[in-house]
């Protein structure tokens, strides 16, 4: 019997990553910036978090559970929001190719990471090549003092810590901006048609810099939601994987619509750990195979969204050039 | 009309791009009330002085005065801020929002649709307009996206509507609609500017003319004391004539036979529908309709860059042989003949490439030829050198890429390599559009020269003046249907107009 209980918390935590990336990278689209340092940025933020939370799990003599909180929270969005202010320097105000940029950033970011985690490594003394930070890791995986008590129900719906319900508000919140206010067609008119919005008197350069940097912010979340909620705080070099392009594949896979970003995260989480729930014994070929899913279902998804010709589901007209007002 | 005080005053107004100077010192006086047709050349700076106005360009020097005041205009926000509001030539609407969206689109404050739809279409009724404001941009006609482009400004309060050539891509029918719109407009006591080419249309609307040359101010008069003689001959510089040649066709042969062309498009939309006509030696074959009524898929077809799905088109050859067009590849087609000097709207897509300098442009038709695995570059150059000044492009040399060329400029190149090559049958497609009257002169002398030759020319025009001047014979397209086949001599500018929109044009019964 396939133990859903057990399953489905799982495959929400795989998704919460996944979540946070994908809706950081829709903010960034839709103002026609295809980000593709998303990865590296998730990277940068989940380093950016460990270092704040080293810090001060070494320097502070009695832990505060909020500024447990706060300081690796504050350190995450600010190293992942200079990520996004170097793109976005780059990309928007010097033109340059977004696709070299974001793959560039890409490279960087995880340098810029494993650099940082190889010295904390050194600097904590540690036999592994691993930083644990279980105590503020504790502080981030707090959940409803109540939610063991509703058994199953508890279990799937109340047992996770803060960040992964911030997640759910985020992409709600983004889908109501989009579509509802005029931020948001402001935002979207941004990334269909600049020179549009130029002439109407939108501040194009504004939007593309504030979309992109708080989507880089969100982006960044989901690499701190990684280490010190998914991975019980533990910081190995190279452990965030390959779910930042996930996330980037995400985005076409919801057509540009943060709220079904949610499900489609959750599906992708579960896709993604499927092979753990495997009967025992199985072979371990089977189990690659399973692995597989996720990049399989992707490309399926891809060819199934090109195939079916309707303009709302279209990227952003612009996405992907640079706007240059005196452009002829 | 002219009693009352001008609402803008443009005064020394002087910009240059890199060196050459796009206005020159220009004053000009915009009235409430009244309707100011901007003429010019391409090239002589109606487009920037506009942009000035509107904000998208900042003077190098030069004073403007909004109702007497001296005004600084910063931005396209702080022109319509003002209440000037411009409608582009290319539409700057978003494809994916609705008519509604596209025209609250840079208002501050909470967003409610409803209010705002509410507000639209008071405006609507006050002007006459007709639009569905949920619709989607993707799904309008050209015509509708025009109307939300002006509604878009009015709905920002703008009280200066300038429109840049605004009936370029207009039927008849759309484009009196529109005039009774300024019309209306300008009774209402808002100052219009309209930037176009066609004489007619200047005659017809305004109530002043502005002519500018070479980014100079040359003069403005009342509509009523001039006419399009003087008001060409000043644009130009010197004096000009207006009529078109139409030299009676020589011993026309059957050249081209379509019959029964059926073309369906990729996403299943039926483009032609059983299309059957015959295209004469010496005779200039024009084609009419809405745009995208068929007219690209007709030409591409017989090119042999469409796939057709019935009908033939045979080829009849000078020395008596047939030849079925239909499964050739262009090259065979082109090798026998037939030429397609295609313009379609990026006069760059299909015809050119942008990137590359005018003798390569001019290899693109040769490159195949010669036995080693070199390319003959000698060719290209001469034949370049040759499009160059027999059609007097205006051009620093013929190693700049063609993209730094005027639209004028750019088709002379265009054209002049396609008559190189000797065609039988030459294929154009909007050869004049966003030419100004000098080329598109330029290039009416050029099809009518390739008619004397003995050349089939099938001529897709959107001008209807101009194809009922040039062509001995008028196709109108309807919805992809052969809604009539008239001749050019006596045909009806209002008759084809009809015929466009209606198949048969609801004269006779419609077979």
């Amino acid at each position: 019997m396939f133990d859903l209980v057990s399953f489905i918390p799982r495959a929400v935590m795989q998704g919460v990553p996944l979540l946070y990336g994908c809706v950081g990278e829709i903010y960034t689209e839709k103002s026609g910036n295809l980000n593709l340092g998303i990865p590296g940025i998730m990277y940068v933020g989940a380093i950016g978090g460990v270092t704040g939370a080293f810090l001060y799990e070494e320097h502070a003599a009695e832990m505060n559970g909020l500024l447990a909180v706060l300081i690796p929270l504050l350190s995450c969005i600010l190293a992942s929001l200079l990520m996004g202010l170097i793109y976005c320097f780059l990309t928007v105000t010097l033109r340059a190719n977004q696709n070299v940029t974001g793959l560039a950033l890409t490279t960087f970011g995880v340098g810029v990471g494993n650099f940082f985690g190889g010295s904390l490594v050194k600097l904590s003394n540690s036999d592994v090549p691993s930083i644990a930070l279980s105590t503020t890791s504790k502080f981030f995986k707090t959940s409803l003092p109540f939610a063991d008590k509703f058994g199953a129900i508890g279990k799937v719906f109340l047992s996770y810590g803060f960040l992964v319900y911030l997640s759910l508000a985020i992409a709600f919140f983004s889908a109501w901006l989009l579509k509802k206010t005029r931020v948001g067609l402001h935002l979207r008119s941004v990334g269909e048609n600049p020179a549009t919005a130029d002439a109407v008197g939108i501040n194009v350069i504004k939007y593309k810099y504030i979309a992109t940097c708080a989507g880089s912010v969100i982006a960044g979340l989901g690499g701190l939601y990684y280490i010190m909620d998914y991975a019980n705080g533990v910081w190995s070099n190279n452990g965030f994987g390959d779910r930042g392009w996930l996330a980037i594949a995400l985005v076409i896979f919801t057509v540009w619509n943060p709220a079904s970003a949610v499900p489609a995260s959750l599906l992708f989480g579960g896709l993604y750990i499927l092979n753990l729930f495997l009967p025992t014994g199985a072979h371990m070929a089977v189990k690659e195979l399973y692995k597989m899913i996720p990049y399989v279902v992707t490309l399926a998804v891809l060819v199934i969204v090109s195939m079916k010709k309707k303009r709302e589901n279209d990227p952003p007209a612009s996405l992907g050039q640079s706007y240059f007002r005196e452009d002829r | 009309m002219t009693t009352n005080t001008p609402v803008v005053k443009l005064r020394g107004i002087t910009k240059s791009f890199g060196g050459r100077k796009a206005n020159d010192d220009i004053w000009l006086d915009i009235y409430r009330g009244e309707i100011l047709a901007l003429l010019g050349e391409n090239g002589s700076g109606k487009t920037t002085l506009m942009n000035i106005l509107t904000g998208l360009y900042y003077p190098d020097s030069g004073t403007i005065y909004l109702n007497g005041e001296e005004t600084v205009i910063r931005s396209p926000k702080d022109a319509l801020d003002r209440g000037i509001g411009m409608i582009h030539q290319h539409f700057k609407l978003v494809d994916v929002f609705s008519a509604a969206e596209n025209i609250v689109l840079g208002n501050e404050g909470k967003l409610d649709m409803e209010k705002a739809k509410s507000d639209i279409r008071e405006i609507c009724k006050k002007y006459g307009f007709a639009v569905d404001l949920d619709q989607k941009v993707y799904d309008m006609s050209v015509s509708q996206k025009q109307t939300v482009e002006i509604l878009k400004v009015l709905y920002r309060g703008a009280d200066i509507l300038i429109l840049d050539e605004p009936t370029a891509v207009l039927t008849p029918q759309e484009t009196d609609r529109l005039f009774m719109i300024l019309r209306s407009m300008r009774d209402a006591g808002k100052a219009i500017v309209i930037i176009t080419h066609k004489m007619n249309e200047v005659e017809e609307l305004s109530d002043r003319v502005a002519i500018l040359r070479h980014g100079q101010f040359v003069g403005d008069m009342l509509t009523k004391d001039t006419n399009a003689q003087e008001m060409a001959s000043l644009l130009i510089g010197r004096p000009v004539e207006l009529n078109i040649e139409r030299p009676d066709p020589v011993d026309p042969q059957p050249r081209l036979e379509v019959k029964d062309l059926t073309v369906t498009s990729e996403d299943g939309v039926l483009k032609l529908d059983h299309v059957s006509f015959t295209a004469y030696s010496g005779e200039i074959l024009g084609i009419a309709g809405i745009s995208n009524s068929g007219q690209k898929e007709l030409l591409e077809a017989i090119a042999g860059l469409q796939p057709v799905d019935a009908g033939t088109i045979t080829y009849l050859a000078p020395d008596g042989t047939n030849d079925e067009l239909i499964g050739k590849d262009p090259f065979d087609i082109a090798k026998m003949g037939i030429t397609l000097s295609f313009v379609p709207e990026d006069r760059l897509g299909m015809g050119l490439v942008a990137n590359m300098d005018l003798s390569d442009n001019m290899m693109l038709r040769s490159y195949r030829k010669g036995r080693t695995a070199f390319l003959n570059k000698k060719d290209p150059r001469r034949l370049a050198e040759n499009v160059v000044s027999d059609l007097s492009v205006d051009t620093p040399g013929i190693t700049v890429p063609v993209r730094t060329l005027s639209g004028g400029n750019i088709q002379k190149v265009l054209v002049g390599r396609e008559i190189a090559a000797a065609p039988t049958v030459l294929l154009t497609a909007y050869a004049v559009r966003g030419l100004d009257i000098n080329s598109s002169y330029t290039i009416y002398d050029l099809i009518n020269r390739q008619k004397r030759n003995g050349v089939a020319v099938i001529y897709v025009g959107e001008d209807l003046d101009v194809l009922l001047e040039l062509s001995d014979r008028i196709l109108v397209l309807c919805g992809g249907k052969v809604s009539g086949i008239i001749e050019g001599r006596n045909a009806q500018k209002r008759d084809v107009g009809l015929m466009m929109t209606k198949l048969g044009g609801g004269i006779s019964d419609a077979t």
